[in-house]
């Protein structure tokens, strides 16, 4: 497992039924690419997170598949459009295996 | 010739400044650094007396900057640089070397370090020298916490340290002192800062005092003011301290540099440092 891999996530408190809100989430990881080489001339194994997902309240909203190009720590941002109240699911999955998850309430009036 | 043109160029743009409000070159002034919707920044201010005759106003480095690099800085959870200073924050309750303290056994939180960043460097009296956080730091860990291994002068977990006490200190107004026992290292201080380093012959002064808001290549020089220190690079990903950055500067004259934690970089700093008072702690700052 890679260090200090810690998720965050920035999701608003509550909003109205039908309204687009704006979720940022941000994981601190290497994203080592396994493009590099180590001061003794081998390749660095590559290990970055290869997956993102969100979904509310069990539906999917965003699956993203990752590759080596993404920088270090990565950030997304996006738009979600909540009809009830509920909670965000994130998961994170990382090349060795380790998934990290991280979940968001938000009330809708 | 050259020269006299770009200092004409740069001493009436200033005017400007002072007079209309309106900005040199393509910079954009006026504008008000909010972080986190509630802590207002000074980004620009009048210069510290000793400096009234070549400059006039004092301006952060995010003045230069872009909109969007501006705007990663105003935001705790866009700023790439809190997430070295939560490292930072993690070693600083974690207990290292032979006493087994944490620096929170002293210290109790990093909030109570809030006035630090702003006064560093500043005069120790036990050492009888000119210390900046990062020797302060190395001197709690062999002297107070009995670490045998103190952290290294520009170490990663050193910037994350300093990182963290800079984050703490945001807001406070900048005031090093330059009298009294520092007098001497400060004069040293100025005295590297207007001279001409490498093959390309520059001092610190040719770039950020008199063309401070001029293009070098595709990037806008600023005044240098390091109150933004430690600075996130978005060029390297990482927080850079500022004898990095000194470094980095003195290597683009293509000089020998001094090294990381020198009397000569400490004597800068300072000198460095005391042309930002008035301006506001910054660090962990987002530049490119």
């Amino acid at each position: 497992m890679a260090e200090n891999v810690v998720p965050r996530v920035r999701v608003p408190r509550d909003a109205s039924a039908g309204e687009s809100v704006s979720v940022r989430t941000l994981i601190s990881h290497p994203m080592e690419s396994g493009m590099r080489r180590g001061s003794d001339g081998n390749l660095i194994p590559r290990q970055i997170i290869n997956r993102f997902t969100c979904a509310f309240n069990g539906a999917m909203v965003v699956d993203v598949e990752i590759q080596a190009g993404v920088a270090t720590n990565p950030y997304f941002q996006f738009d979600a459009k909540v009809d009830q109240s509920g909670s965000f699911e994130f998961t994170w999955y990382d090349d060795d295996g380790s998934v990290y998850t991280e979940t968001a309430e938000i009330a809708v009036a | 010739m050259t020269g006299k043109t770009l200092l004409g160029g740069v001493a009436a743009a200033g005017l400007a400044v002072g007079v209309a409000g309106i900005g040199f070159a393509d910079i954009r002034t006026g504008d008000s650094l909010v972080i986190n919707g509630d802590l207002a920044m000074i980004t620009e201010a009048p210069a510290p007396e000793f400096l009234q005759d070549r400059v006039t106003t004092i301006y952060s480095g995010w003045v230069f900057r872009t909109d969007e690099t501006r705007a990663m800085q105003a935001d705790d959870f866009d700023n790439p640089a809190m997430l070295y200073a939560e490292q930072g924050l993690t070693a600083f309750e974690t207990a290292m070397g032979s006493e087994g303290k944490s620096c929170a056994s002293c210290h109790e939180n990093a909030e109570s370090l809030a006035g630090v960043r702003a006064s560093y460097p500043k005069w120790d009296a036990e050492h009888g020298a000119v210390q900046t956080v990062e020797m302060q730091i190395i001197e709690c860990q062999t002297e107070r916490m009995g670490v045998a291994e103190p952290y290294g002068y520009d170490s990663q977990a050193m910037r994350n340290m300093a990182s963290l006490i800079a984050s703490v200190g945001r807001g406070q107004t900048i005031n090093v002192a330059i009298d009294g026992p520092v007098a001497e290292t400060w004069a040293f201080g100025e005295e590297i800062y207007y001279t001409k380093y490498g093959q390309l012959e520059l001092s610190c002064a040719d770039c950020h005092e008199n063309n401070y808001g001029n293009l070098i290549r595709a990037d806008h020089l600023s005044q240098g003011q390091i109150n933004g220190f430690p600075a996130y690079r978005l060029k390297n990903a990482n927080v850079n301290s500022v004898h990095g950055r000194f470094r980095g500067c003195i290597r683009d004259t293509r000089g020998e540099t001094f090294a990381v934690g020198s009397p000569e970089f400490v004597a800068l700093e300072l000198y460095v440092a005391s042309r930002g008072n008035g301006l506001t702690v910054e660090g962990p700052s987002v530049r490119n």
